[in-house]
């Protein structure tokens, strides 16, 4: 039984979040530096260079790190206050097991208890339910080592093909996509390509808050007269003084996306000789646009047809140019469609393999493009492989020295392991570096899920909000507690370096993985004395496949700040940028384009559920918050999440701004502060995603799943909001005095 | 990225570059001097209608207002120019100096009845290191570098001159305008695009479905 032990209150009394506001030793504390590790920011794919000031095995501060290429030195809010996650007064020290009666509703055992419990019930219920009955949940936080170990971990010690990944509430879609157009799945730019481009169009992303670093690339491309294209449905930071703005209805982004290729090939604004040369299919993506006229996109999307035009016009005129897009368009029932119909863009003017070309996700979390590389995804194995694929399968097998017939098929994704928990097919679960009671979609749905297992173990450094349901809680161990490597945004992998060791009883995760395998008897092969030997075996078990890191060492990754993959041979300078001279991953070196119609979202505003809704991030936290949330300046910023809405819609409701609404979905409700601004369309509200229980966004959200990548419909959901009575003063300390009252 | 003796190098304020994330703010306070304190001033200019946001760190004016009006003679300049906090021996908290300064930037901390101001971080520019705040900003609306760094990297003209009233002051921080070459700026010119007025095309009817 897998239910939360005590109520909510008495969990966060002992477990937090609590906020840590000072380094070791206070403010005051004039401490000697021992030592300062070069490592990297774990809060998003673009991995800064960050050093970390270490002393009597605690961190204690940072310094920028001006020598790493990508970011120079630059950090955001969370990059600066990254360092507070260590010693912090909610860390994990012991192994605990869920226990009503003890403080806190957990009582601390020994790690041989701990264990031998969770290896007692993976073999109870695989052999009473059968080995799929047990499953596996992981994340992209982890390093590209945890991330292969894990995919070998969960195919030859736990038997099961139930293994998926955070990503797959992500970056999936992206992935999906430039697999299915070009054949791989990574960036094709380093992002040293944007500040070439003449033109910059950034499609469903808020750089500034999510991946602020990027910003300044961007900012360089428009000091050298490159026009800027933000096509979203707020004024986002970046679209502040962009040259264009393309207030997209949610959901609607492939109806413009169709328009701008419908008006590319009306106004012959194409590289046919690209066209012809290089990919395949340009007349089905053409034949499937050619109703799709601008007049008819600016019904749909709510984009003025003029600003469609003009978008096309800078796209398809411009010697080089960008499409930068993120969970925006990703996000949705239709988040592989949408990539596709970016690409398509791309491909049809010929802009990609050159300086300054192409149209590139930008990866979101902290090691969301090596995470999803290395087989830890329900449909993958090393080297970005196919599980599915007898060739893949026994180039694998071969060099994990087992028979092929020994690992496992496809599995399920996430959302569909958290359904078929909910309906009892699956009865086991072991997580790790996954928050699904924030993350996933329908939050009460998931919770109910949670409580239905059998056996539910948890590996963390802190009690995140889907742990509070589990059996057995097992420490594990912080970013700048292990050694290994990473992948960014860019492709480029980049070593991850240990400043201190894990605190307490707590372990590295790897240790505690292999341990269990030991247990299970099932350690034939998985025998590694440190990370070192796993990513040596990683290279090798990624020759061959896409994401090739044959000839990447922790030595050259090191010396030359990064590796781009693929490396396929020993002394391979690495690959920067993708496809020059036009050569794409597919067997016969073309690209494909992809004809995509424009359908509806699976969930459309109706009288009922008049209003739009789309979810997001803010500057200061990351993700579930399992770590953000616990850190004082970064809960300052923006401590809870409030309901943007415009005057108009406002207006009509009644509400000024900071008025308690009540927001509702066909799957729950929540109240929340009303932030009444004019930068959001009048039929849609914005509320982030980063808190659990009721200021959980994700009760309303729905399990609405794309057909090809699984992914949830975060970004669309109709809802109804209501005035719920009561407010709260929401401007703070740091606005300006230039009005009164409300605008 | 260190600056040698030679460098000369400058601080710069692009306020159209900012992002508004913050990332300033929490590291002034990392600066070994500031001792968790942030000294750097980030405004929201108006969230009801726009994202736009303002740092202003101390301009550290060639004639600072705030040493001029100072009755205990707490505040002094550096031999490059840097002005500095009070000092806590002579600062009588009158606060004299938050009132006069024309930037805003002052700060009165009456736990320490003493007032503190962004210093540039002196222990890092000393060493020929950026400031905190210049060091991290992500969008680089903080920037630090010689001049000709700037010239050959980014758009826009530097301006050190300000006139407030009938007092002018010069300053040793730039900020960044548009291109003085092309004369007088005009501040109600609108907004590089002609979007801004009107984002969601609601004047043309169709920003609502």
């Amino acid at each position: 039984m897998a239910r939360q032990p005590i109520s909510d209150e008495e969990l966060i009394e002992r477990f937090g979040p609590h906020l840590n506001e000072e380094p070791p030793g206070g403010w005051d504390a004039d401490i000697e530096v021992d030592r300062v590790v070069e490592t990297h920011c774990c809060f998003c794919g673009q991995q800064c260079g960050i050093k970390l000031k270490v002393h009597k095995n605690q961190v204690v501060g940072f310094e920028p790190w001006y020598d790493f290429p990508f970011n120079e030195g630059k950090l955001c809010v969370k990059g600066v206050k990254r360092y507070l996650q260590g010693s912090h007064p909610d860390r994990l020290l012991h192994p605990m097991e869920r226990d009503p009666s003890a403080p806190g509703g957990f009582r601390a055992v020994s790690w041989d208890r701990a264990l031998d419990r969770v290896v007692g019930e993976i073999q109870r219920i695989q052999q009473a339910y059968g080995d799929d009955a047990f499953a596996m949940l992981s994340g992209v936080s982890l390093t590209n080592e945890k991330s292969y170990l894990i995919g070998k971990f969960a195919r030859l010690a736990l038997h099961t093909a139930n293994l998926d990944y955070n990503g797959r509430f992500c970056m999936v879609s992206a992935g999906a996509g430039a697999k299915k157009a070009l054949g791989v799945d990574r960036a094709p730019n380093p992002w040293s390509d944007i500040p070439l481009a003449d033109v910059v169009w950034v499609a469903g992303s808020n750089v500034a808050e999510t991946f602020p670093i990027t910003t300044s690339y961007i900012w360089r491309a428009r000091d050298r007269g490159a026009r800027l294209i933000v096509q979203d449905p707020r004024v986002v930071p970046l679209a502040r003084t962009a040259d264009l703005f393309l207030p997209v209805r949610p959901g609607s982004d492939s109806a413009l996306f169709g328009a701008v290729l419908h008006t590319l090939i009306r106004r012959d604004w194409l590289d046919h000789a690209f066209i012809d040369a290089h990919t395949v299919d340009f007349d089905e993506a053409a034949a499937a646009v050619s109703d799709m006229t601008p007049r008819w996109a600016a019904g749909i999307t709510g984009v003025p047809a003029a600003r469609i035009e003009q978008a096309a016009e800078w796209w398809g005129t411009s010697a080089t140019g960008m499409l930068l897009h993120a969970r925006g368009i990703e996000q949705q029932s239709k988040g592989v469609e949408n990539v596709l119909a970016a690409i398509n863009l791309g491909l049809a003017t010929g802009k990609y393999g050159k300086p300054g070309c192409g149209v590139t996700t930008i990866t979101g979390q902290g090691n969301g493009q090596g995470g999803r590389e290395h087989g830890h995804k329900c449909d993958q194995l090393p080297g970005n492989r196919d599980i599915t694929n007898p060739e893949h399968r026994a180039a694998v097998a071969q060099v994990w020295g087992c028979d092929e017939s020994e690992i496992p098929g496809k599995g399920l994704a996430a959302e569909e392991i958290i359904e078929a928990i909910h309906d009892g097919t699956i009865k086991g679960l072991l997580s790790i570096c996954f928050n699904p009671v924030v993350s996933a979609p329908d939050t009460n749905f998931t919770t109910e899920a949670l409580d239905r297992l059998e056996f539910y173990a948890v590996i963390d450094f802190f009690l995140n909000d889907s742990a509070v349901h589990a059996d057995v809680v097992l420490p594990g161990s912080l970013h700048e507690e292990d050694e290994g490597t990473a992948t960014s945004g860019e492709g480029r992998i980049i070593k991850i370096n240990a400043a201190v060791t894990p605190p307490g009883e707590a372990r590295l995760d790897w240790k505690i993985l292999l341990d269990i395998a030991r247990r299970l008897g099932r350690d034939e092969h998985l025998q590694y004395r440190d990370t070192r030997e796993i990513f040596d075996e990683l290279c090798r078990a990624s020759t061959g496949g896409t994401a090739d890191y044959t000839g990447a060492t922790w030595e050259r990754i090191e010396a030359e700040h990064g590796l781009f993959w693929p490396v396929p041979s020993v002394g391979h300078p690495g690959t920067p940028r993708l496809f020059e001279g036009g050569r794409f991953f597919h067997p016969d070196g073309k690209a494909r384009f992809h004809p995509v119609p424009f359908r509806e979202s699976a969930e459309v505003v109706d009288d009922d559920y008049p209003v739009w809704l789309t979810t997001g991030r803010v500057a200061s936290q990351y993700l579930s918050g399992t770590q953000t949330r616990r850190i004082g300046g970064l809960v300052e910023q923006y401590p809870e999440p409030l309901c943007e809405m415009h005057p108009r819609l406002a207006e009509s409701l009644g509400v000024i701004d900071g008025d308690i609404v009540s927001v509702s979905s066909r799957r729950g409700e929540m109240t929340l502060p009303a932030h009444v601004v004019s930068t959001i369309r009048p039929d849609t509200v914005f509320i982030p995603f980063h808190w659990p229980g009721k200021k959980s966004v994700n009760q309303l959200t729905s399990r609405a799943l794309d057909p090809i990548s699984r992914m949830p419909e975060f970004k669309v959901a109709a809802v109804r909001v209501v005035r719920a009575g009561g407010g709260i003063p929401i401007r703070d300390a740091r606005d300006l005095e230039l009005h009164e009252g409300p605008t | 990225m260190k600056y040698g003796i030679d460098d000369a190098p400058v601080f710069v304020i692009d306020a159209s570059r900012c992002i508004g994330c913050e990332a300033c703010v929490s590291a002034c306070m990392e600066c070994g001097t500031h001792r968790g304190r942030s000294l750097i001033h980030l405004d929201h200019v108006d969230r009801g209608v726009t994202t736009q946001a303002a740092p202003t760190v101390c301009m550290h004016c060639e004639d600072p207002t705030c040493a001029q009006v100072c009755p205990a003679d707490a505040i002094k300049q550096t031999e490059t120019g840097v002005v500095q906090s009070a000092l806590k021996s002579r600062c009588i908290g009158c606060s004299n100096c938050v009132l006069a300064c024309p930037f805003g930037v002052p700060n009165y901390i009456a736990e320490l009845d003493q007032m503190m101001k962004c210093d540039l971080c002196t222990d890092r520019t000393s060493e020929g290191n950026p400031p905190m705040c210049a060091s991290v900003c992500p969008s680089e609306a903080l920037w630090y570098g010689t001049p000709d760094e700037f010239a050959q990297n980014r758009r826009g003209s530097l301006v050190r001159d300000f006139v407030f009233g009938r007092q002018s002051v010069r300053t040793k921080v730039f900020m960044v305008v548009d291109d003085v070459t092309d004369g007088p700026l005009d501040a109600l010119a609108g907004s590089p695009g002609d979007w801004l007025d009107d984002p969601f095309g609601l004047e043309e009817g169709i920003g609502t479905s």
